[in-house]
C-alpha cells in the first residue's frame, strides 16, 4: 500500500497530461473544461478504488479505459451537447457517430504536440501560456502553479479562465501548424518553454522540488519537439542543450535554504557530468544550418560555464556581446558586465556597469556590491543595502546581510 | 527614442594585410564596443561592414570603379543606434575603434521613410 501511495501522484503527473491532451484535442478548446473534468473524475475514482482494492495490474490501461468510458458516457448523456460536438468532430473526421478516443502512444504524443502549438499562441500573454502549459501539458495543480508564480490560487484560476476564453474567442484549433508555418509558430513555443524553464531555474520560490519539476517538465516538452521530425530544428536542439547545461548546475547553485549560490562560490563537484555531456550532444546537433538563434548563443555561454580553462571568460564575454546584439535583456547586460570584470578587472567593469541604466534593479545592485567589494567597500555596502530593500526573498536577504557584515569586518 | 546612424570613414588600403592575431584583436575591439552599446540597450541595428569591391554609377550610365579615386576616406561601415538626443549618440561614437585606424565617425539623424510626406501607403 505504501508503494501505491507513492505511485499515484507520479501516475497523476505523467498520465494526467497525456489523457488531457488527447481528450482536449477531442473536445477542442470550446469544451476543454469537460476534458479536464473527465480526467479529474478518472483520477478521483482511481484514488478511491485503488485505495480500497489496491493497484490494478495495469494501472495505466485502467486509467485509459475509465477515461474513455467517461468521455463516451458524457457524450451520450448530454445529447444536446453531443450534437454540437459531433458536428465539430465531423468537421475533422468523416465518421461522425463512431466515437473513438485513441489513447495510443503515437496519438498521445501527437495530441501533446498539437496542444503545445495551440496553447503557445501569441493571442494570449506569455504568463497565461506558461500557466496553461503547466496545467494542461504538465498536469500541475492550481496550487503548485500559484506557488511557482509566487501568487495565489484565485489569480491563477482567473488567469487560466481568461486564457481559455480568449483561445475560444479566437477559435484557436488544436492542430499541428502547416509546413510553411512550423518554424514561425515554433518560435512562440520555444519562447514559452524557455520561460517555463527559467520560471523553475530563476524563481524566487523556495519550493526547490517544485522548481526542479518545472525545469524537468520544460525539458520533457522540448524533448517531445526534438523527437518529432518537423520540429527537430537546430534552435530546438540548442534550447535543449541550454536546459541540460543549466540543469547540470541546479544542485550547485542552490544553497541549503533555497538561496542562490554565486557562480564563483559553487561546489563544482556538484555539477552533473551526465547532463553536461547531454548538453554537448544536443549543442552538436544544433550546430547545423546557418541561423544562429539566441538559444545557440545562450547554450554556448552555458557550455563555457561548465568548463574550467583560463580564457573561458573571454569566450563568455564575446558570446554575451553577440547575444546582446541579437536581443537586449537586462540580465544579459548584467552578466556581460560580470564577464568584463573577469577579463579586464572590477574597476573597468564598474565604469561600464554605470552606463547600463539599471539603477533600481535588484540584480544590478547585487552586481555593483560585488564589483565594489575590496575596491571601495563603502560603495559595496551601499549597493548591497539598496539590493536588500529591493528583494522579497528571505533566503536572498539573509545572504546579502552576510555580505554586508563581512564587508564591515 | 530617436535613431542615429554612425557612419565609419577611414583611409583604406586593400593591399594592407593584417596577421590573424591583428585581425582577431581588431574584431574584439569592435565586438566589445558594440556589445557595450547593446548592453545599454542603445544598439538598434548592428549594421554592416562595407567591402572594397564596388562601383559608382552616374547619370547617363556612367560607371566608375569604386569611390577610391575621389575620396581619401571611404565609408567602411555603419551601425544604427537609438538614443534620445544627438549628444548621446555622439557620446557613444567617442568609443569607436575606427579612431585606432585613423578614421572618423559621422553621426547622422535618421528620418524614417514611412513618415515622409507623400509616401504611398
Amino acid at each position: 500500500m505504501e508503494k501505491d501511495k507513492e505511485l499515484i501522484p507520479h501516475l497523476f503527473r505523467t498520465e494526467y497530461s497525456k489523457i488531457t491532451a488527447v481528450l482536449g484535442k477531442f473536445f477542442g478548446f470550446e469544451h476543454i473544461e469537460i476534458a479536464e473534468d473527465i480526467v479529474s473524475d478518472t483520477f478521483m475514482l482511481a484514488a478511491e478504488t485503488w485505495g480500497q482494492k489496491g493497484l490494478p495490474d495495469n494501472a495505466v490501461a485502467w486509467l485509459y479505459a475509465v477515461a474513455k468510458n467517461k468521455a463516451k458516457d458524457y457524450l451520450k448523456r448530454n445529447q444536446l451537447f453531443s450534437d454540437k460536438i459531433a458536428a465539430a468532430v465531423a468537421y475533422n473526421s468523416p465518421e461522425t457517430y463512431e466515437i473513438e478516443i485513441d489513447l495510443s502512444g503515437k496519438n498521445i504524443t501527437d495530441s501533446q504536440l498539437q496542444m503545445m502549438f495551440a496553447i503557445c499562441n501569441p493571442v494570449i500573454p506569455a504568463e497565461a501560456q506558461i500557466g496553461l502549459s503547466l496545467r494542461i501539458l504538465c498536469g500541475f495543480g492550481i496550487e503548485e502553479i500559484a506557488d511557482a508564480f509566487l501568487t495565489n490560487k484565485e489569480t491563477i484560476n482567473k488567469r487560466l479562465f481568461r486564457a481559455k476564453e480568449k483561445l475560444r474567442a479566437e477559435q484557436v484549433k488544436i492542430e499541428f501548424p502547416g509546413k510553411d508555418e512550423v518554424t514561425s509558430r515554433l518560435n512562440t513555443v520555444l519562447t514559452t518553454l524557455y520561460l517555463l524553464f527559467n520560471e523553475g531555474y530563476y524563481s524566487l520560490s523556495q519550493n526547490v522540488p517544485l522548481r526542479k519539476n518545472l525545469c524537468l517538465e520544460a525539458m520533457r516538452l522540448t524533448y517531445l519537439l526534438v523527437g518529432n521530425e518537423a520540429t527537430n530544428q537546430p534552435a530546438v536542439n540548442a534550447l535543449l542543450a541550454l536546459m541540460c547545461f543549466h540543469s547540470s548546475r541546479f544542485e550547485a547553485r542552490l544553497g541549503q535554504h533555497g538561496e542562490s549560490v554565486l557562480y564563483e562560490e559553487q561546489d563544482t563537484s556538484l555539477w552533473d557530468d551526465e547532463l553536461i555531456a547531454r548538453g554537448q550532444y544536443y549543442l552538436n546537433k544544433a550546430s547545423v544550418g546557418n541561423i544562429i538563434s539566441k538559444y545557440h548563443v545562450e547554450a554556448a555561454i552555458a557550455y563555457w560555464h561548465t568548463t574550467k580553462p583560463a580564457d573561458k571568460w573571454e569566450h563568455i564575454l564575446q558570446l554575451y556581446n553577440t547575444l546582446l546584439i541579437l536581443e537586449y535583456s537586462p540580465i544579459a547586460a548584467l552578466n556581460r558586465t560580470y564577464a568584463l570584470s573577469q577579463t579586464i578587472g572590477k574597476g573597468a567593469a564598474i565604469i561600464e556597469a554605470e552606463k547600463l541604466g539599471l539603477n533600481g534593479n535588484y540584480l544590478y545592485h547585487c552586481l555593483m556590491g560585488y564589483l565594489y567589494s575590496e575596491v571601495e567597500n563603502t560603495s559595496a555596502v551601499a549597493n548591497f543595502e539598496t539590493a536588500l530593500k529591493l528583494t522579497k526573498a528571505q533566503a536572498d536577504k539573509a545572504k546579502i546581510r552576510k555580505y554586508i557584515s563581512d564587508l564591515k569586518k | 527614442m530617436n535613431e542615429f546612424s554612425l557612419i565609419f570613414r577611414n583611409e583604406q588600403n586593400p593591399d594592407v594585410q593584417f596577421s590573424p592575431e591583428q585581425m582577431q584583436d581588431i574584431l574584439k575591439q569592435w565586438r566589445d564596443w558594440m556589445g557595450g552599446m547593446a548592453a545599454q540597450n542603445k544598439l538598434s541595428n548592428p549594421g554592416n561592414r562595407l567591402g572594397f569591391e564596388g562601383a559608382v554609377v552616374r547619370k547617363n550610365n556612367m560607371v566608375t570603379d569604386g569611390p577610391y579615386a575621389e575620396i581619401k576616406e571611404m565609408i567602411s561601415g555603419y551601425i544604427i543606434v537609438k538614443t534620445e538626443t544627438l549628444e548621446e549618440a555622439i557620446e557613444l561614437a567617442k568609443g569607436c575603434p575606427v579612431f585606432n585606424a585613423g578614421g572618423c565617425v559621422e553621426v547622422r539623424s535618421i528620418i524614417p521613410m514611412a513618415v515622409c510626406e507623400g509616401t504611398v501607403s
